[in-house]
């Protein structure tokens, strides 16, 4: 199965992305901002970072990147897109998902070792975990904090599309602990914290991340 | 009306700015003779510059030699001082290349962009030697926790090389902060980058091939910092000269960020002979090294250098320290796919002159020749100052008031006592409020980082293959005895390496200290670089590199003289590092060396009494390598869980934090014939902690008893949720942890 | 050449972390009488030519789609006289 990293200026963790694909057992494809083709992947991540400085706002200008139409369209047709930490603000950024995200309640940036409950796993990135399951990866962002309207915030919780939540103290003043959402159909998903962090024991606090990648490997090859 | 060299050959009395520049009378009249006329203003502004103490190190230089003339043998070494950066082979065909800069003055003007363009010029550096950065650090030097000073200084610093460092993409894994009053006026922000690339990359910044092109590209040149690097780092701040306030530089880390990606491929394709960067004197330095690294001739047409302000004289623009330049060398085939890679990353870019074989640089300015020089003697032949130094008479009286009178802790409540206020102290206090605003995880290689005792990457998946990297400085030893304070910095950061599982290999020094004008300073300064080259040269870890950082003073007090001391050591496998922390209960606690009545200098004697004086701990490089010799041995055998080296607050704060680490509890006893107090404060060297578990004890104390290395059973890791030194006194973890994590964050958050 | 100026806003119902520290720092330092502050971002935008409807409607569409996010930020264009 072949899983899209895409890579605009300012993309950081685009490397780790590709590197966990190929740890869950997946081929990893690296896709140019420039290069409106997704190349038939079967899936794509928008990796972590600071597109274009996130001078504007974050992933406000890589939403505009030549890249994101055909991604936009295959995403409305169901391929499985993961937003990672600036990933997750382009897909807010491109209407992908609800919501927004601002600059942490304490104006700092934070890394540290976050622990999430996983709250929906019906959807593709995460169907192989179980529901309510505790996990810790990493967590480092600025502008980490998830906001929406109430009714969005109502709606979101009325369809079970968060995905995850902040376990514990709340890390940047998300709107109800809300680290990562999903669309209506489940293929789309964005989180802050960073699942491609912790594939490995050697360089992650854990590997409760992998489950995110071996969850859409899973399911391209039962589809 | 523009300055030639022709109307300068005519008009050799009109007057100069040469005082304002920062240069002496007598510099002012060697560069007359050597040019046999009057400089033009742009060629006194690039020897102004390049003749500064930032740029031509010319009060250091003749105690810097030390560095090549002690250098151990070592075949490690693949380029040694002088270019932008040493370079270490570590196997596999790998090389890492190191270094460590200072950025201490612009981060006391504006703390943020101070801090900021400060990991963005040390990550330059690396970048030119052909390298892909791989991780920063930082040594960070601030006045007291509690001075109001500090509370502007110290969150601009932290946020700026966080700032920069996070969107650049590379992991933060280490560094240290200490706090002193001295520092107060004068933060030190020493930044240090690690870059990593194959045998077959390394480049060297030499412009060669008359005919081939130079090209400048990034970002635009501004009116940034001009006048910085002399102005700046020449002269202390003075309130009766305000004029002399540089300009500062603003940093852009995703401009810096693309050029790291654009230069790799550039150099990748094979499409660029040379690349430097520019920093401090901008394209003054960069033209008349290149040229004088190469052939020795480079003729530039400056007006061809893109502008963001359009009114900069060409004076300025040779001086300009606009960030996130790059000066490359191309050859007339290679241009058109060099500009290709740039315009495929938005990096603007400029053909600005070509490489010569007259040995001479020569810049023109639509046309006029504005600067004709032999670039030697602007980038080589500076002046060269054997300043006077002597021991200062007060050295004596301090080293005359040890710490032997003062009270000390007797009881186990008042041992307890003494060990969380040293714990809550600034120095030892955790430092995560700031190491938390670092990203320690992008580029997914990080294997051990702070508060670990040195930072620990994997560069190579296939093998295993690792570095590891730690930097230490103790400016307080160092004021008690220079010669011993620079060599017990170099031992606690190979220690700390070693503590890790990693093999010793090269040495960084980032040397602060106050005016050279001052001959106690002076004597400070070449009693440190004597020490330190002894010690490299007994540890066998050659200096690649460094930066010498003046005049880091006000007024007549000087900064306590701080030799900053990176080293890099190498793990085959990474994944046999030993951390610091303990896990597994019913693991047995060794202490390794021996532990001394040492306290001139202690952190125990600063915290609880405000006092310094004395002797520093005495130093035995033999022992340390001995000791390093055993971890290293330890790890790779698997013998050993955990280990911590014993520095600052001794044996007790070591335990704290290996305990704190993963939040287990341990009990440890006092071994007969030592003083509780000794045994758990004092700041002996070369000793560590190790945790082995049961099954390799007897291999484990065979290996330390063959070598006749110290080692006594102190303790074991339990899962109480205590520490609990029997007979003494116990603490809960949670007590320990709150006393150790919330100075930081209480005096930053209120 | 006209200038036209984009001021964004956050929503009044979305936390503004920056606002709120500034309204910190003002009591801090003894400034009176502020009830609250938010902050925002301001673009000076230089036209070609002059300002009609048509180019003013044209920066409108560039705030809407970019400068501004609308699920968090509102934003107001005017003309700046004298420029």
């Amino acid at each position: 199965m072949r899983i899209g990293v895409v890579t605009f200026p300012g993309s950081l963790d685009d490397r780790d992305a590709a590197r966990a694909v190929r740890v869950a057992g997946g081929e990893a494809v690296s896709l140019w901002h420039g290069d409106a083709d997704l190349h038939g992947v079967d899936a794509v991540v928008l990796p972590g970072g600071f597109s274009y400085g996130d001078y504007l706002r974050c992933g406000a200008i890589a939403r505009f990147a030549p890249v994101m139409e055909p991604l936009v369209d295959a995403a409305r047709g169901g391929l499985p897109v993961l937003g990672i930490c600036n990933g997750f603000q382009v897909l807010c950024e491109s209407h992908l998902l609800p919501g927004a995200l601002i600059r942490n309640d304490h104006r700092k940036f934070v890394c540290r070792d976050q622990p999430l409950r996983v709250e929906n796993t019906a959807t593709a990135w995460t169907s192989g975990y179980a529901a309510g399951q505790q996990i810790v990866i990493p967590l480092k962002n600025g502008e980490g904090g998830y906001v929406a309207d109430d009714r969005t915030l109502d709606e979101l919780e009325a369809e079970g599309r968060v995905v995850v939540r902040y376990a514990g103290d709340n890390p940047n003043g998300s709107y109800r602990d809300i680290a990562g959402v999903t669309n209506a159909r489940g293929n789309v998903v964005g989180l802050m914290p960073h699942p491609e962090h912790a594939v490995e024991s050697l360089t992650g606090p854990t590997t409760d991340g992998l489950g995110f990648f071996t969850s859409v490997l899973e399911g391209l090859v039962r589809s | 009306m523009i300055d030639t060299v022709e109307l300068a050959a005519k008009t050799p009395d009109q007057s100069q700015p040469w005082d304002e520049l920062g240069l002496k009378a007598d510099e002012y009249q060697r560069i007359r003779d050597i040019l046999g006329r009057r400089p033009t203003n742009a060629e006194l502004a690039m020897y102004s510059v390049m003749w500064s103490e930032h740029c031509s190190y010319k009060s250091s230089k003749v105690h810097l030699r030390q560095f090549g003339d002690k250098a151990p043998q070592s075949d490690a070494l693949l380029v040694g001082m002088g270019q932008n950066a040493g370079v270490v082979d570590i196997g596999h065909g790998y090389a890492v290349t190191f270094k460590i800069e200072s950025h201490n003055h612009p981060s006391y003007v504006e703390p943020y962009q101070g801090a900021a363009t400060g990991v963005g010029g040390i990550v330059r550096d690396i970048l030119a030697m052909g390298a892909r950065p791989v991780a920063v650090m930082d040594s960070l030097r601030f006045g007291p926790l509690d001075a109001d000073d500090t509370h502007r200084v110290l969150p601009g610093v932290v946020a700026g090389v966080g700032g920069y460092g996070n969107c650049l993409g590379l992991p933060n894994i280490g560094g240290e902060v200490v706090f002193d009053p001295s520092y107060a006026a004068n933060p030190l922000v020493n930044a240090l980058c690690v870059g990593v690339m194959k045998h077959d990359d390394i480049h060297l910044a030499n412009a060669t091939g008359v005919g081939n092109k130079v090209v400048l590209f990034g970002a635009r040149t501004g009116g940034d910092g001009i006048g910085g690097a002399s102005i700046l780092a020449s002269e202390s701040f003075d309130d009766t000269k305000p004029s002399k306030r540089p300009a500062v530089q603003v940093g852009d880390p995703f401009m810096e960020k693309v050029l790291i990606e654009c230069c790799l491929e550039l150099f990748g394709a094979q499409v660029v002979e040379a690349i430097q960067d520019l920093g401090a004197a901008g394209i003054s330095c960069a033209t008349s090294e290149l040229a004088s690294n190469g052939d020795g001739g480079m003729y530039v047409q400056l007006e061809k250098v893109l502008l963001r302000d359009p009114s900069l004289t060409p004076g300025e623009i040779m001086m300009s320290e606009s960030q996130e330049r790059m000066m490359g060398i191309v050859t007339p085939e290679n241009l058109d796919a060099f500009l290709a890679i740039t315009a495929r990353w938005d990096v603007e870019t400029a053909v600005i002159g070509e490489v010569t074989g007259t040995g001479r640089l020569i810049i023109d300015w639509h046309g006029e020749t504005i600067v004709d020089v032999d670039p030697r003697t602007v980038a080589h032949d500076g002046p060269v100052y054997e300043r006077p130094f002597a021991r200062p008479p007060w050295q004596d009286e301090l080293q005359a008031a040890g710490p032997e009178g003062l009270a000390r802790p007797s009881s186990g409540d008042e041992l307890r006592g003494t060990l969380l206020r040293l714990l809550a102290s600034p120095n030892l206090a955790s430092k995560a409020w700031i190491t938390d605003q670092y990203d320690r995880y992008v580029l997914g290689n990080t294997v051990l980082a702070q508060p670990e005792d040195a930072g620990v990457l994997r560069i190579d998946e296939s093998t295993g293959l690792g570095v590891a990297i730690a930097t230490d400085g103790n400016g307080r030893y160092a004021k008690l005895d220079p010669y011993t304070g620079a060599q017990l910095a170099l031992a606690e950061a190979y220690r700390n390496v070693a503590t890790t599982g990693a093999r010793p290999l090269a040495v960084t020094d980032g040397l602060n200290f106050g005016s050279p004008e001052d001959p106690a300073v002076m004597w400070q300064f070449a009693e440190a670089i004597r020490g330190l080259a002894d010690g490299c040269q007994a540890l066998g870890t050659p200096v690649t590199g460094g930066n010498v950082s003046l005049y880091n003073q006000t007024g007549d007090t000087a900064i306590l003289p701080t030799a900053i001391v990176g080293v890099l050591g190498v793990l085959d496998d990474v994944a046999r590092r030993t951390p610091q922390g303990f896990r597994e209960s019913g693991q047995v606690v060794y202490l390794l060396g021996e532990t001394r009545d040492e306290f001139g200098g202690s952190e125990w004697a600063w915290a609880e009494h405000g006092h310094l004086g004395g002797r520093p701990p005495s130093v035995d490089l033999a022992a340390e390598r001995e000791l390093a010799e055993i971890l290293v041995n330890a790890s790779r055998d698997g013998l050993i869980d955990a280990a911590h080296d014993l520095s600052d607050g001794g044996l007790a704060i070591a335990l704290v934090e290996s305990v704190l680490r993963y939040g287990v509890g341990a009990r440890v006893w006092v071994p007969d014939g030592l003083d509780p107090f000794v045994f758990l404060f004092s700041e002996s060297q070369a000793r560590a902690i190790v945790v082995v578990p049961r099954s390799e004890e007897v291999r484990f104390t065979d290996m330390c008893s063959a070598r006749r290395f110290p080692h006594q059973r102190i303790g074991m890791v339990d899962d109480g949720g205590v520490l609990d030194v029997q007979g003494q006194f116990v603490v809960p973890v949670d007590e320990l942890r709150a006393a150790h994590e919330s100075t930081l964050s209480s005096t930053f958050e209120a | 050449m006209a200038r036209v100026v984009v001021d964004v806003m956050l929503k009044p119902e979305i936390l503004d972390p920056q606002g709120k520290a500034v309204q910190g720092a003002f009591g801090r330092l003894g400034f009176e009488g502020v009830a609250s502050v938010r902050q925002g971002k301001r673009f000076e935008i230089e036209l070609d030519g002059e300002a009609t409807p048509e180019a003013v409607a044209e920066i409108e569409r560039a705030a809407a789609t970019l400068l501004a996010n609308p699920v968090i930020e509102d934003f107001t264009v005017h003309v700046e006289a004298g420029v």
